[in-house]
């Protein structure tokens, strides 16, 4: 190749001019098609967070209960008695774009094997789902095609499918977001780490066979789609939950034995990056050879055998000695493992071919010199102008009954249960809280305590001012757990935003991380893993800034858990907090007044972290019989839902506010939007309590009405049968779905 | 008339259906079978007999709707009734 | 309540099987019962007195459910296992997997709304004169999950009148108070079936799982009683 040549290849490889003259100073020599093909992945966004990485360094990530924080497969905190719980989001936006159904299932794969190669059980699975509109042509097609295909990996591998969210917005129309979040469960003296460690060691390769799948699909993945980009389909992997299956008990069996040292799983840029980060991580090197890999398909490369984003596959590190056991162990569940190669202790990665020689780079400096970049940020021009509202110019309806009844059957609020109802939520037989409630709720057999787990993000208040929807992202996850009765241990993240060259979008990048920084250290919540997908963006249309968190909480007695239902007739229902409602940003003005305006509302974390506490405390203590966060669609909508998710017991309320004229300020107390604002029920022996436990700990508390049979009543304006609700609530979803 | 629609997996694609398949035929102790995949059949019954017609209406439910062009090639044939 | 420790259970572990921890832990944690997993590629039952084929996709169930599970050498053993009267539960898949072998009548297609249903539903006791349901009054109902994709009871028409007549319907869904008819059918079975089993009443198989249903945290300890009364 001639140096011009090399230079559009180069290109076409994603790399810029600057990071071409990079690559030749370290090699001190022109690469070859191969080094350059690793360089390139290795460099990609999605691999080296080059332009991210400056920001996500600002983030807390430490605490007493964090044994394992961002850079290894997934994190890990302590849950006590020896126990620990490794957990992870990962994205798989494009593809899920671009082939749904498999697209989500792979998602879900990958996001599995981070977890169970760090020696933890997966114990359950959540999803945090973006869609367009629901009348856009393609939203129906995309959302059953993810939600199969996410139900077809998690179902078949028999690990539960718990909790998520699932919210449209026009912004997704052309980018949807599918991020997978996997939560294991580990003994705390069995955790694995990707290490490549010991000279003369063996490196071995497991699982599926290498074919061409998803060539490219990390360099995909960082690109911005264009009309063309659906003729790049080919490269799109296919999902076997099957193998995977056989896969996690063959890797789990094999961890209880001594013989290994590191293991990785093959994701995003496959045997590039397992044996890169490997190596680097232990500051080893390592010898391969590929002509050892076991190939699906005839003719491969070495290029595409480094390349390949074939899926179910896992590279690891064992003790000298100890090849023949763990390849036994294999054998034993039928799937191919083969010795590949060796850890060396030169730093240098080399691979061969036939005998030959035909890559040997040096593995630090293309870590560690992986190009970062600090890009240009400019707040958006609209930014302060999205903020005013002209309430003016609204249309506010008295009927507020009917407004409650379109508002709890839209797309964004009615009921997910379309959706978990094809997900096995239940296997693994640890769900106490089924989805639907604030958190999911999940036991630990043999141990008395329990966690609770979450995810969520509001993609409009992050759009509207990511500093402070970021904060709320983070303060809605932990109140979620606080509602069960769970105190948050740790976060991961999920950064999903547009092009990160553009400054707006880099100004929302580092606002976002700014303000969830900002709310992980007052509330003392680290993040412990995440991940970062950009380039959401198609012709130049960005999606809403996305950055969604998922969050672990300990129970510590699983018999104090909490949940969202009212329980029983007579209990005493009071509101927590006094933040001010207000309709600016809020569901209400999106789905009803069709306006995308107003700035988030004003968090107190200070607050926040008080109400927390108090509702730990008023769960151990059994105070309260259900507790439920208000968010979006405020509170009518959150007192919905305490009845609505009493199921079979139709439970009511009755509220009484005081007699009001203005229609604004009525829609603002029953739809307006606040944090931190919870509802919560108690028997009625336990009032003076639960009001002495409020009063100590300085939360305000008021009470609003009593749980009743059958109807919900907010007097003076609102008086509707909870059955009535029930129907529209539970059959909005589909009904969106297939309305053309 | 009658047509018929056959949609496979393109070459190269993982076909884990395929190889379950395969893996029961060597349970079986069936020898001498190198690669097994799956594809789907439709068969299709038209009122038209039009046959330029007829193969616009197969060219659309192919690549519309029986087939994923992401991974899967397909092929049509028209059957005299 | 017996001592039982006595009966020995084996429930058989395919690759893909993926109810068998649970199962295993139900029997033991819950009922205190004496349980070990049989691996697909033996020939042993180790002196099993009873076995379960758990839930779970086995081989991935990518050709039919069930298909390629019934070639399994373990399976000879069940088959002949079962043949000589010894008591035999197929749970969802070990269901498909019972009726793919031939122990059981019929076949379980696709749900009729082609999706993967997971939900709490109702059974009606149809015949307590199984292994597993001899505890249980007829006509009583149980509150268990499904978690499904291949749930819907078919049989032909002629067939479907002999089991009837012949008793071997032992499961139906039904609702709350015990009422079967179409509307508390969730995957298209005919007549509501969602268990059966065989002549000699020794082989029986379900799709709910009784496994998933024995401990009120969970949100019912109604499944129990199957095994109550296999060990009973």
């Amino acid at each position: 190749m001639t140096a011009q040549d090399l230079k559009q290849v180069a290109q076409e490889h994603g790399l810029s001019n600057e990071e071409f003259q990079k690559i030749l100073e370290i090699l001190d020599r022109d690469p070859n098609l191969l080094e350059l093909g690793i360089f390139s992945v290795m460099w990609s966004e999605h691999c080296s967070y080059k332009s991210s990485k400056i920001h996500l360094k600002t983030l807390p990530t430490e605490g007493p209960q964090v044994i394992q924080g961002p850079g290894e497969n997934a994190g890990v905190v302590d849950i006590g008695d020896g126990w620990a719980i490794a957990f992870k989001m990962e994205s798989h936006n494009h593809p899920s774009f671009i082939e749904p159904f498999q697209g989500a299932a792979t998602g879900v794969g990958g996001i599995l094997r981070d977890v169970f190669t760090m020696g933890a059980r997966p114990i359950a699975n959540l999803n945090s789902l973006r869609f367009g509109e629901v009348k856009h042509p393609k939203t129906s097609y995309l959302v059953n095609g993810v939600v199969e295909g996410i139900a077809f990996y998690g179902n078949c591998m028999g690990i539960p499918t718990v909790g998520g969210e699932c919210f449209f917005d026009a912004s997704f129309n052309g980018n949807i977001l599918v991020n997978a979040m996997t939560v294991g469960l580990v003994a705390k003296d069995k955790i694995f780490k990707g290490l490549a460690e010991g000279v003369g060691n063996p490196v071995i390769y497991v699982g599926s066979k290498t074919g061409r799948d998803g060539i490219h699909g990390a360099t995909m993945a960082s690109d911005e789609f264009d009309d063309s980009s659906e003729e790049k389909r080919p490269t799109v992997q296919v999902g076997d939950p099957f193998t995977e299956k056989l896969l996690l008990e063959a890797c789990l069996e094999l961890m209880q034995e001594d013989y290994l040292v590191g293991i990785q799983d093959m994701g995003a840029a496959g045997l590039t990056s397992s044996s890169f980060e490997m190596a680097s991580r232990s500051g080893s090197g390592i010898e391969m050879n590929l002509s050892a890999v076991p190939m699906r398909e005839t003719g491969m490369t070495p290029y595409e055998i480094m390349l390949s984003e074939s899926q179910e596959r896992m590279l690891m590190v064992a003790k000298k000695g100890y090849e023949e056991k763990v390849l036994e162990i294999f054998k034993k569940w039928d799937l191919d493992a083969v010795v590949v190669g060796q850890v060396t202790d030169d730093g240098w990665m080399r691979l061969k071919w036939e005998g030959e020689t035909v890559a040997e780079l040096p593995i630090a400096p293309l870590v560690d010199a992986a190009p970062e970049y600090d890009r240009p940020c400019k707040e958006p021009e609209n930014l302060l102008s999205n903020w005013e509202m002209n309430v003016d110019q609204l249309n506010f309806s008295s009927d507020y009954s009917t407004v409650l009844k379109d508002l709890i059957g839209s797309p964004n609020l009615s009921r997910r249960r379309w959706i978990y109802r094809q997900y096995d939520h239940m296997i693994m037989t640890n769900t106490v809280v089924m989805p639907g409630s604030d958190a999911a709720v999940l036991r630990l057999k043999e141990l008395k305590q329990g966690i609770a787990v979450t995810s969520d993000c509001n993609s409009r208040y992050c759009y509207l001012d990511p500093y402070l929807g970021a904060q709320h992202a983070v303060a809605e996850a932990s109140l979620n757990l606080a509602c069960s009765g769970a105190k948050a241990l740790a976060l991961t993240d999920c950064l999903n935003f547009g092009n990160p060259e553009k400054p707006e979008i880099m100004w929302q990048f580092r606002e976002a991380v700014k303000g969830m920084g900002e709310a992980c250290r007052q509330l003392e919540i680290p993040v412990v893993s995440g991940n970062v997908s950009l380039y959401n963006e198609t012709k130049g249309d960005a999606i809403f800034p996305t950055p969604t968190v998922g969050m672990v909480g300990l129970i510590t007695d699983i018999q104090n858990y909490g949940s969202t239902a009212f329980k029983q007739s007579g209990d005493a229902i009071f509101l927590l907090g006094e933040a001010e409602a207000q309709l600016d940003a809020s569901e209400y003005l999106a789905w009803v007044q069709k306006k995308t305006c107003g700035r988030p509302p004003q968090l107190d974390l200070a607050m926040l972290a008080s109400i927390n506490n108090f509702l730990l405390k008023a769960w151990e203590n059994q105070l309260i019989r259900s507790s439920h966060d208000i968010s979006e669609g405020g509170l009518a909508i959150a007192l919905s839902e305490c009845c609505l998710l009493s199921l079979e017991q139709k439970l009511g309320a009755h509220i009484i506010f005081e007699e009001n004229t203005d229609i604004q300020s009525i829609t603002k107390i029953l739809f307006g939007e606040a944090t931190p604002r919870v509802l919560v029920s108690c028997a009625p022996q336990d009032i003076s309590s639960l009001q002495e436990l409020a009063r100590a700990q300085g939360i305000p508390i008021t009470r609003l009405g009593s749980v009743i049979e059958e109807n919900l009543k907010i007097d003076p304006w609102i008086d509707l049968p909870v059955a009535e609700l029930f129907n529209i609530w539970d059959a909005g979803f589909e009904k969106h779905l297939k309305s053309k | 008339m009658k047509a018929k629609v056959t949609v496979r997996l393109k070459s190269g694609v993982l076909d884990p259906q395929g190889r379950a398949v395969q893996h029961a035929a060597e349970s079986l102790g069936l020898q001498g079978i190198q690669e097994i995949r799956l594809g789907k059949v439709f068969d299709i019954e038209l009122e038209t007999t039009d046959e330029t017609e007829i193969e616009k209406i197969l060219e659309t439910l192919a690549t519309k709707i029986l087939a994923n062009p992401v991974m899967e090639n397909y092929e049509w044939e028209i059957i005299q009734s | 309540m017996g001592d039982y420790t006595v009966m020995k259970i084996g429930i058989v572990v395919f690759p893909g099987s993926n109810c068998d921890r649970d199962t295993y832990e139900s029997l033991t944690q819950q009922l205190g019962a004496q349980a070990i997993y049989l691996w697909h590629k033996n020939h042993d039952l180790q002196d099993c007195e009873a076995i379960i084929l758990p839930g779970g996709f086995s081989y991935g169930d990518y050709l039919r459910c069930g298909a390629i599970a019934h070639l399994a050498p373990i399976m000879q053993e069940v088959i002949s296992f079962a043949k000589k009267g010894g008591p035999v539960l197929g749970i969802c898949n070990g269901f498909q997997i019972l009726t793919e072998s031939q122990l059981l009548p019929g076949v379980l297609l696709p749900n009729a709304e082609l999706k993967f249903i997971c939900d709490q539903i109702w059974v009606r006791i149809e015949n307590d004169q199984t292994p597993f349901t001899k505890q249980i009054k007829q006509g009583s109902t149980l509150k268990m999950p499904i978690a499904h994709r291949d749930g819907n009871y078919f049989i032909q028409a002629e067939e479907l009148k002999r089991i009837e007549g012949e008793g071997q319907v032992v499961f139906r869904y039904c609702n709350q108070e015990g009422q079967s008819s179409e509307k508390d059918n969730p995957n298209g079975s005919l007549n509501q079936i969602a268990g059966v089993c065989n002549i000699k009443r020794n082989v029986v198989g379900l799709m709910p799982h009784p496994e998933r249903a024995c401990e009120k945290l969970l949100g019912s300890d109604e499944g129990k009683q199957l095994f109550e009364s296999l060990l009973g």
